[in-house]
């Protein structure tokens, strides 16, 4: 009785994604704003505070995959050259989309039409972490939960390769995983999809260049979606998939 | 330097101890220096006086050479102690671990790291690097390289699971000796997600490690920051002021309170108590969202700096929060309540993975873990730093030592930390979020303890003679809590780990660096 009860008092939490309005706290920090035109001449402020060496000036360029969206490079501007909006769509299908330059972003765009009939309406993805934190692995977790409810678009992570269609990467790819990682990818049949999540899966984040890590995915491997952040927002995860399978334009 | 020499010691303490407290910086040389014969005895009488080994590091000398330094906590006294000695000129020295078994992962690491020989050692394997990595030294033995504890005989049969598992969670590969479905033995080989992290630490610029010091173990970003601000702000003698400690408490009672709700949510899912594992779940969510309100990551990353935090808590928006918090904590009580009455639930968290309090003392286990076993240790009550020092924590403590009591001690500490996140919001003060840090003194040894929400968190940190990094050293809860998951799982079922296991909720990330 009591269980009933409290099933009636938690009520009904789902959000209304991605029809609804889904907004971020003033705090949150989203995508980048950059603009270029208010850099003082020489100044490097920015490029210097960044722990990642994500910035480069003159012109001012910001690469997301290697943005940890830190405070560091905003509170370094007093022009206000580099700022942070709350918008958490972030999600890009190459590498060079990431580069951001002050113009719009490219966000990801949708599967080929062959793609989306395979997957559009029933995604199962399989995780691998490797050397990753754990903040990006519990995000992607809490796309699961009643809040995002993952499973009501389709997509499900599921507990073998040989179930999946893709796989969702983690972590700089330490040197004890890569092993493990090629294999799990080996192991999902064709066709299929790499999803990198997080900075450190798309350019080693803040461990680029240790000695026992990758820079993030090889790149041999190709990859399908890149998901910025670090970690990046479930809203960030939620938005890139969906994009991807074309159920947001 | 703090040359405040403290005469009168318990003791654990006892000379020739260097006695500090928690996040007070010492001359290097300062701490006493002494034959390997007289430091063996000294840790080992320590320990034997229920001082416990919170680290063992490796630092250059004086002289061109190596030294061991140990450090010992005393919970009673509040009091750290410290004392080196040389690294023999061959790196052999006769090994802790067989008089004092909750050094084995240290020495471990020294052997691996370092190439230094703790002879002697039961069980001198690998600790994170794998065939694939060189090290300065060939730790591995053995013909494939990593020789696993086996059970032999009749009916007997091994299971290996890893190291990519079932869930979206970090690697670790385990081997399960079993007879029928009784587990024998569990083995845990780490070191799959070793990032070189405390390399990284030494060798990177300041804006740099402040980013690998929060993402050392994800969940525990606010935790790590905290060890590694406060280690930066001994070695400069830097004071953050008074407002930035208290957001520094407010964040990481948020983290404990995200972490602990997350795990009894995850306890259910693991006994299959559905209801438990959503409303846990959809909980867990407000605490990272009220982290996020104060700093813009549900993580608590980008609040905490060295010399204070970057964000404080605007007065006007104090009262939403504070509703938020309270509604949090209503919905708190409401499911425990429910969930620790179910039947389903209790009767699987009963009696299962015990870990008895002389267990949880030989093996040196900290945090959740080591309070469930009885063992009534937490650091911010032993030793107090930051706004620990004006707060009183009366750690929730149990001595059943299974999964039930694991799950009730995050209870407790959950309602704890709701009355202290809405006190520091209550009593916030005024003034400067940071100040700036000065240059770090050369020479100087700083060893700071944060109770994260798994346990304590260590971060011992040294200067060279022009007060640049010489040696950085990282121990995550998780590094001395792994060996009694293993010992947890013993006479149980293979079907028992992943509620045991969740239990703990170890960190990969952390133990590996």
């Amino acid at each position: 009785m009591r269980r009933l009860w409290e099933r009636l008092r938690q009520g009904y939490r789902t959000i209304a994604f991605p029809k609804g309005q889904s907004e971020l706290p003033p705090r949150f920090r989203g995508r980048p704003a950059l603009h270029p035109s208010r850099c003082q001449a020489g100044c490097r402020g920015c490029a210097d505070a960044c722990p990642t060496a994500a910035i480069k000036t003159d012109p001012l360029r910001l690469d997301l995959g290697a943005c940890l969206f830190c405070p560091a490079c905003a509170a370094a501007c007093d022009q206000g050259a580099i700022s942070f909006t709350n918008d958490f769509r972030l999600a890009a299908r190459t590498r060079g989309d990431l580069l951001l330059s002050g113009r719009e972003m490219r966000l990801a765009a949708a599967l080929d039409r062959k793609m989306r009939r395979i997957f559009g309406r029933s995604l199962k993805l399989r995780q691998v972490s490797a050397g990753g934190c754990n903040a990006c692995e519990a995000d992607l977790n809490v796309t699961g939960i009643v809040v995002y409810d993952i499973g009501r678009f389709g997509i499900q992570f599921v507990a073998s390769p040989r179930h999946a269609d893709g796989v969702v990467v983690t972590g700089p790819i330490t040197v004890n995983m890569a092993l493990a990682l090629r294999e799990t990818l080996a192991a999902v049949p064709e066709p299929k999809l790499v999803i990198a999540a997080g900075a450190c899966a798309i350019s080693g984040g803040p461990f680029a260049g240790s000695s026992t890590c990758g820079d993030g995915i090889p790149a041999d491997i190709p990859v399908d979606l890149y998901l910025p952040g670090c970690p990046p927002h479930p809203l960030t995860i939620l938005d890139g998939l969906l994009r991807l399978l074309g159920r947001i334009e | 330097m703090d040359g405040d020499a403290r005469t009168v010691l318990p003791s654990a303490m006892a000379p020739p101890m260097r006695a500090v407290r928690n996040g007070e910086a010492v001359a290097r040389f300062d701490v006493p220096s002494v034959s390997m014969d007289s430091f063996r005895r000294a840790v080992l009488s320590a320990c034997s006086a229920k001082a416990r080994l919170a680290a063992i590091a490796v630092l250059p000398g004086r002289t061109p050479g190596r030294v061991l330094l140990a450090v010992l906590a005393d919970d009673k006294s509040q009091l750290l102690g410290l004392l080196c000695t040389d690294v023999p000129l061959d790196n052999r020295y006769p090994a802790l671990t067989p008089d004092l078994p909750q050094a084995q992962a240290f020495e471990r690491e020294i052997l691996e790291e370092h190439g230094i020989v703790p002879e002697g050692h039961p069980w001198p394997k690998p600790l994170r690097r794998h065939a694939e990595l060189e090290g300065p030294c060939d730790a591995r033995v053995g013909p494939d390289g990593y020789p696993f504890f086996r059970v032999d005989g009749p009916g007997i049969h091994e299971v290996a699971v890893g190291p990519v598992h079932a869930g979206i969670i970090e690697p670790g590969h385990f081997r399960f000796q079993c007879h029928g479905e009784t587990v024998l033995h569990l083995e845990i080989q780490l070191g799959y997600q070793h990032r070189d992290a405390q390399a990284l630490l030494l060798h990177s610029s300041p804006a740099r490690r402040l980013v690998i010091a929060e993402t050392i173990a994800g969940d525990t970003s606010v935790g790590h920051a905290m060890a590694y601000a406060m280690a930066m702000e001994a070695l400069t003698g830097t004071a953050p002021p008074p407002q930035a400690e208290a957001m520094r408490g407010i964040a990481l009672e948020l983290e404990r309170l995200a972490n602990h709700v997350g795990d009894l949510g995850a306890l259910c899912n693991d006994v299959g108590y559905l209801p438990g594992a959503s409303w846990f779940g959809r909980l867990r969510g407000e605490f990272l969202n009220l982290s996020l309100e104060i700093c813009g990551s549900r993580f608590g990353r980008g609040l905490v700096i060295p010399g204070g935090v970057r964000f404080d808590l605007p007065v006007a928006g104090r009262e939403a929060f504070l509703l938020r918090l309270r509604a949090a904590g209503t919905d708190l009580r409401h499911i425990a309540d429910v969930v620790f009455q179910s039947s389903a639930v209790v009767s699987r968290f009963e009696g299962t993975g015990v870990v008895t309090t002389a267990m949880a003392e030989t093996l040196g286990l900290v945090g959740v873990a080591a309070r469930a076993s009885g063992c009534d240790r937490d650091v911010r009550r032993d030793h107090p730093a930051g706004i620990y020092r004006r707060a009183s924590i009366e750690p929730a403590a149990t001595s059943s030592g299974g999964v039930m009591a694991r799950a009730q001690i995050r209870r407790g500490e959950a309602d704890h930390s709701i009355a202290s996140v809405r006190e520091l919001v209550e009593t916030l003060p005024d003034g400067a979020r940071n100040v700036a840090l000065g240059q770090a003194r050369p020479h100087a040894l700083a060893v700071t303890l944060v109770e994260g929400w798994r346990g304590e968190i260590a971060h011992m940190a040294a200067t060279d003679d022009r007060g640049h990094l010489a040696a950085y050293k990282v121990v995550d809860p998780s590094f001395h809590n792994w060996l009694g998951l293993a010992l947890a799982m013993r006479g149980g079922q293979i079907s028992d780990f992943p509620l045991c296991n969740k239990s703990f909720n170890l960190s990969y990330a952390g133990h590996d660096l």
